[in-house]
């Protein structure tokens, strides 16, 4: 489908344009609205291919929580001194050609794994994390496979917020 | 029901991205900037695996990236009060100052 096609290109020069400005913007806060538009075509694309709750999760908790948390402490340390000096590392030829050694690096395998892809049909061996019919939601599917199959890691993920916020409170508290 | 993008498409942006992100944090000085390109690694990543899940027609990938998401937030959380005790006791944020482990 044609419509398919032209959502892809937007959704990915929303991406790589975003990404592209937040790494080489001088300002701060500039750099955190582009990655915010970054943000925004990744979740797109997510909802390109039905994955509607992380859709919904990248809006709620990147651009609302994640993103809003950057802002505020851009807004609390004083940036307008190192805006004006050299924004770029000393050894940026090394880094450069570093860089282009990883992007090279995937596209080869990528070019040379196009016949990988080719994924088996599923429909033989089907799981409780295989889709069910469409009528079911996404976000329900997910749920039964989080509190079935991935319990455990669910409850480890829970301790590792509250190590987080213990690890953020005592960071941020004069004495404690 | 699929998508007419091909797979590859969707796989190569998210390698794009994330030499995007490898770049702003081997390139920038400001420890923000090269704190936001951790993020878009992680997006990079995060892409990989629901582009897997959707041509695999499981969610594992979805959860996964779930996980991937919870560990960012508390990454952010740490990292930036972090950034901010570093801003207290230094005033700069520029990574090159801070080396005190170098020597």
């Amino acid at each position: 489908m044609l419509i398919d096609t032209i959502f892809f290109y937007v959704f990915a020069l929303l991406t790589l344009g975003g990404g592209l400005l937040t790494i080489t913007r001088r300002n701060a806060v500039h750099s955190a609205l582009s990655l915010i538009v970054s943000l925004l075509g990744v979740a797109g694309l997510y909802l390109m291919q039905q994955a509607e709750f992380l859709f919904a999760v990248q809006i709620v908790l990147y651009v609302g929580g994640i993103m809003v948390l950057f802002l505020f402490v851009i807004m609390l340390v004083n940036l307008d001194l190192s805006a004006k000096e050299r924004q770029f590392n000393g050894q940026w030829m090394v880094a450069l050609v570093a860089v282009a050694a990883v992007g090279a690096e995937i596209s080869w395998f990528l070019y040379r794994g196009q016949g990988a892809f080719q994924l088996a049909d599923t429909a033989g061996a089907p799981s409780a994390a295989a889709f069910a019919v469409t009528t079911t939601g996404n976000t329900e599917i997910l749920a039964d496979v989080l509190f079935q199959e991935y319990l455990l890691p669910f409850e480890i993920a829970s301790i590792l917020l509250l190590v987080a916020v213990v690890g953020a409170v005592v960071m941020a508290k004069k004495r404690i | 029901m699929l998508t007419a993008v091909p797979i590859s498409w969707f796989l190569t942006l998210s390698a794009v991205l994330f030499a995007l992100g490898v770049a702003g944090f081997v390139f920038r000085r400001n420890i923000i900037t090269v704190f936001m390109s951790i993020e878009l690694m992680l997006n990079a990543v995060n892409l990989s695996f629901v582009t897997f899940s959707y041509h695999q027609k499981q969610v594992n990938g979805h959860l996964y990236a779930f996980f991937v998401m919870v560990v960012a937030a508390a990454e952010a959380a740490v990292g930036l009060a972090i950034i901010l005790t570093i801003f207290k006791n230094r005033s700069t944020l520029n990574i090159d100052d801070v080396d005190s482990m170098k020597n």
